[in-house]
């Protein structure tokens, strides 16, 4: 149950965004820009970090839902994602992308425990100053995304098909249009 | 030293901002809705709330430019520190209280505030709308503070740099949707701002109270 008075056919950060249009705005445009613009990190890999980030947070939420649109980006492909979420390491991703979902991991803890030496190896292995920066900022965005779904007891659900079907839609249409929908629906209901 | 190539001269977020304007503009937008629009939680308990988090994710400058722009609204900045150190001790009401027990919760992990937090919050006059930016505003500080940290930003450790840059913050927050001005060049608009309470002392009303002051907060 909702801590709040959550629209109830609205799942994770669906109804905390319907119940406050005006900080619905500034969340979605945010994570657009920074997992679904233009950028030199491949759409795949940005949901990735989020997973990653999502599931170190145990959101179950966020790290189903990020975890499903990384998959659709990565030609289906959930035990890749499964296995960034439990060791990345030995994921069979880039060397940059692991040095930067190691960057993530220690923002996910505390920005200042990220190092010159880590920065340096995303960068000797070719990560640029932008892409560090949107990996920290992905890493940070999350922890509040997580902590905002979490905190407010949004309801969770469980059923891994409707993940996977909502993040191929995401993959496809993208965060602002696919949320102008609910949140253009939830308006109405209200005001009837 | 920054971890990448930001610009210098910019303090804390500004840097980033200034770095990547396309992120820049939501994160404004979003600290403006939270912080400075019409609300029924006052600007100063609302930048008490985000003091408190930063102050618990030990982010030096968030902490500092928050604090002193509460100070500011509070006209004291004695009840910053004491809000930063315990709350519970504070002169605050029982509702800011309830909700800064929300506050750091949601700064540990948002699955730890339970109904019974909730409850207590509402019983003392509590929204749900209230309860709702209490638990934003402390995950959006989660997301603010590492930002700041993690890209190893110039936290400058000068109190009065730090309180200029809280005066010219609410007033940037909203210019910045506009244009990229540059915030030293409001500063000198501030100069003239006499340094008050720094043994963190109540003397009454505080010069930090000037009219030009408030006015930067309240008419953004």
């Amino acid at each position: 149950m909702p801590h709040i008075a959550l629209p109830p056919d609205l799942p994770g950060i669906r109804g905390a965004m319907a119940f406050r249009p005006e900080t619905a705005r500034p969340l979605n445009a945010l994570v657009e820009v920074l997992l679904a613009g233009p950028s030199t990190l491949s759409r795949g890999e940005r949901e990735l970090i989020a997973t990653y980030v999502s599931s170190r947070n145990c959101t179950h939420y966020c790290h189903s839902i990020h975890g499903a649109i990384a998959a659709a980006h990565l030609g289906g492909d959930e035990a890749l994602v499964k296995q960034v979420k439990t060791d990345f390491t030995q994921a069979a991703i880039s060397p940059k992308l692991k040095a930067l979902l190691a960057i993530a991991g220690k923002v996910q803890q505390d920005g200042k425990l990220v190092t010159t030496a880590d920065v340096q190896a995303a960068r000797s292995l070719g990560a640029t100053d932008l892409e560090i920066h949107d990996t920290v900022l992905i890493a940070a965005a999350f922890c509040m995304y997580n902590r905002y779904v979490d905190g407010l007891g949004t309801d969770q659900p469980d059923d891994e098909a409707l993940y996977r079907e909502r993040g191929r839609r995401i993959a496809g249409d993208g965060y602002v249009m696919v949320s102008e929908e609910y949140l253009a629906s939830h308006t109405q209901a209200a005001a009837h | 030293m920054p971890h990448i190539d930001l610009p210098e001269g910019f303090p804390g977020i500004s840097a980033a901002l200034t770095y990547r304007p396309e992120t820049a503009k939501p994160l404004r937008e979003l600290a403006h809705v939270l912080l400075h629009q019409a609300n029924s939680l006052t600007p100063a308990e609302r930048e008490l709330i985000a003091t408190f988090v930063s102050s618990r994710n030990h982010c030096h400058f968030c902490q500092s430019s928050h604090g002193a722009a509460a100070a500011c609204h509070l006209g004291d900045a004695s009840i910053v520190e004491q809000v930063k150190t315990d709350f519970l001790l504070a002169p605050v009401s029982d509702k800011l209280k309830a909700l800064l027990v929300i506050a750091g919760k949601v700064q540990q992990d948002g699955k730890l505030v339970t109904a019974s937090d909730v409850e207590a919050a509402r019983k003392l006059g509590a929204t749900d709308l209230e309860i709702h930016d209490t638990v934003l505003i402390a995950a959006a500080f989660c997301m603010f503070n590492r930002y700041v940290d993690g890209l190893g930003t110039w936290q400058p450790r000068n109190r009065r740099c730090t309180r200029r840059w809280a005066g010219t913050w609410p007033r940037k927050a909203t210019s910045s949707l506009r244009s990229n001005s540059r915030w030293s060049s409001r500063r000198v608009s501030l100069d003239a701002m006499p340094m008050s309470n720094q043994k963190g002392t109540s003397r009454g009303p505080s010069p930090l109270l000037k009219p030009g002051m408030i006015e930067l907060h309240l008419r953004p």
